[in-house]
């Protein structure tokens, strides 16, 4: 998102080209533009504005691109921790 | 009005959970079978804020079963899914009842649906749909072309203040335990304990819990972008600087140098905790800088608490 940046050069987000159809699904589900068409493929325009919410990865038809998803609630991550990645819910009162 | 009244309570957290419609077909006007049909998710708030877009469309409502919880939630969850979309399509029986095979998505349940899937499942080609609903009309008309504002998410003042009470409903239970701790720790002194000093300096203890809570909760979220620094905690904590100093002005005359120190570094831990929470509530974070920022900002506010709770339990034996 242009105008909300959160850290640099931390999303798991990987393209590989070479694979790429040119499909343009990638373009039309990011919902932070991320890809834009260029040519015959696309091109990763701002690969830090990736929130990892995998809609590009589930949707490309070649396997071009990766990301690994996951929940982003503080305490989901804290629970994660303490108890081992499955465990990684907020508790009972989740909004989730 | 029914409506209006039940969507103010779910911003305010009462009732979320169990706010839903229940899954399967339903319409928009008299739709037949050349209608569009919209899929949506089973949360009565997105339900309703659907419906209203659709004054004056005729289209087929497809609910999933998200378990009570909105389209892009329930994608990452994977309940607004590949699976569950095929499902209903299949119960509704679509193929009989439909005679294009097209159905419209909301943008935002790609995280969780592959079009490529359900098309080789149901047949049913899956059209992604705005972002907001508010533009449905827009698209639908153009023919289910879109421009690139349909496909943006935005996070506007408004947008991060509604999110505001659910955040504070979600911290009232640690709110309430802070109380008897505050006035615990606050009567322990040279004379064992006391009661008087449990209750002056409790209100104090309390005082600085709650500017970290009003930093990390209200002003984070509504000075997001004016507030320096790109990880949370850190905008957190400048917050929480900004109210612990006031509350510390105030305090300074009665409590002394030391107890005001204790405070604020109470207010800046708990300020910078609660505004790395708010990551949770954005849609612009992504989970592995969350976890990078936490492993540096947990410990350091973990420490600062625990120096804030020595500073202020040592402090009436300082003299």
């Amino acid at each position: 998102m242009k105008d909300f940046r959160y850290l640099d050069d931390v999303t798991t987000l990987a393209y590989d080209a070479e694979r790429c159809v040119g499909c343009g699904m990638c373009e039309m589900v990011c919902p932070h533009g991320v890809f834009q068409a260029n040519g015959k493929k696309v091109a990763m325009v701002d690969r830090d504005g990736c929130m990892e919410c995998g809609a590009c990865a589930l949707n490309c038809p070649t396997l071009a691109i990766t990301v690994n998803p996951g929940v982003g609630c503080a305490l989901a991550i804290i629970h994660g921790w303490l108890k081992g990645k499955k465990a990684a819910t907020c508790g009972e009162t989740s909004c989730c | 009005m029914v409506d209006k009244l039940g969507s103010a309570m779910v911003r305010a957290g009462i009732g979320r959970g169990v706010y839903r419609v229940a899954p399967g077909l339903y319409c928009a006007g008299k739709p037949d079978g050349d209608s569009p049909v919209l899929v949506t998710a089973n949360y009565k708030l997105t339900f309703d804020i659907l419906r209203r877009q659709l004054t004056g469309i005729t289209a087929w409502l497809l609910v999933l079963d998200t378990r009570g919880v909105n389209v892009w939630c329930a994608a990452g969850k994977k309940t607004f899914s590949t699976e569950e979309v095929i499902r209903r399509v299949r119960d509704a029986r679509l193929d009989q009842l439909i005679r294009h095979r097209q159905l419209i998505l909301p943008q935002l349940g790609a995280t969780g649906v592959s079009a490529r899937v359900v098309k080789q499942a149901v047949g049913f080609e899956v059209i992604w749909g705005p972002v907001r609903s508010h533009d449905i009309p827009d698209f639908l008309d153009r023919d289910m072309k879109s421009d690139p504002g349909m496909r943006r998410v935005t996070f506007s003042f408004t947008e991060r203040l509604v999110l505001i009470p659910v955040e504070i409903r979600l911290l009232f239970k640690t709110f309430l335990w802070s109380i008897p701790i505050a006035f615990l720790l606050s009567g322990i002194g040279p004379h064992i304990f006391s009661f008087r000093a449990a209750w002056f300096r409790g209100q104090w203890a309390l005082m600085g819990f709650l500017a970290g809570v009003v930093a990390g909760t209200i002003l984070v979220p509504a000075l997001l972008p004016w507030l320096p620094g790109r990880a949370f905690a850190l905008k957190g904590g400048i917050a929480a600087g900004i109210a612990g100093i006031l509350v510390g002005i105030v305090g300074i005359p009665e409590l002394g140098m030391v107890a005001v120190i204790s405070l604020m570094l109470l207010a800046l831990s708990v300020g910078s905790y609660y505004g790395m929470n708010f990551t949770g509530s954005t849609p612009f974070t992504s989970p592995t800088g969350v976890e990078k920022e936490m492993r540096v900002a947990v410990p350091v506010q973990a420490v600062t608490l625990a120096l804030a709770i020595i500073l202020w339990v040592a402090t009436p034996f300082l003299g």
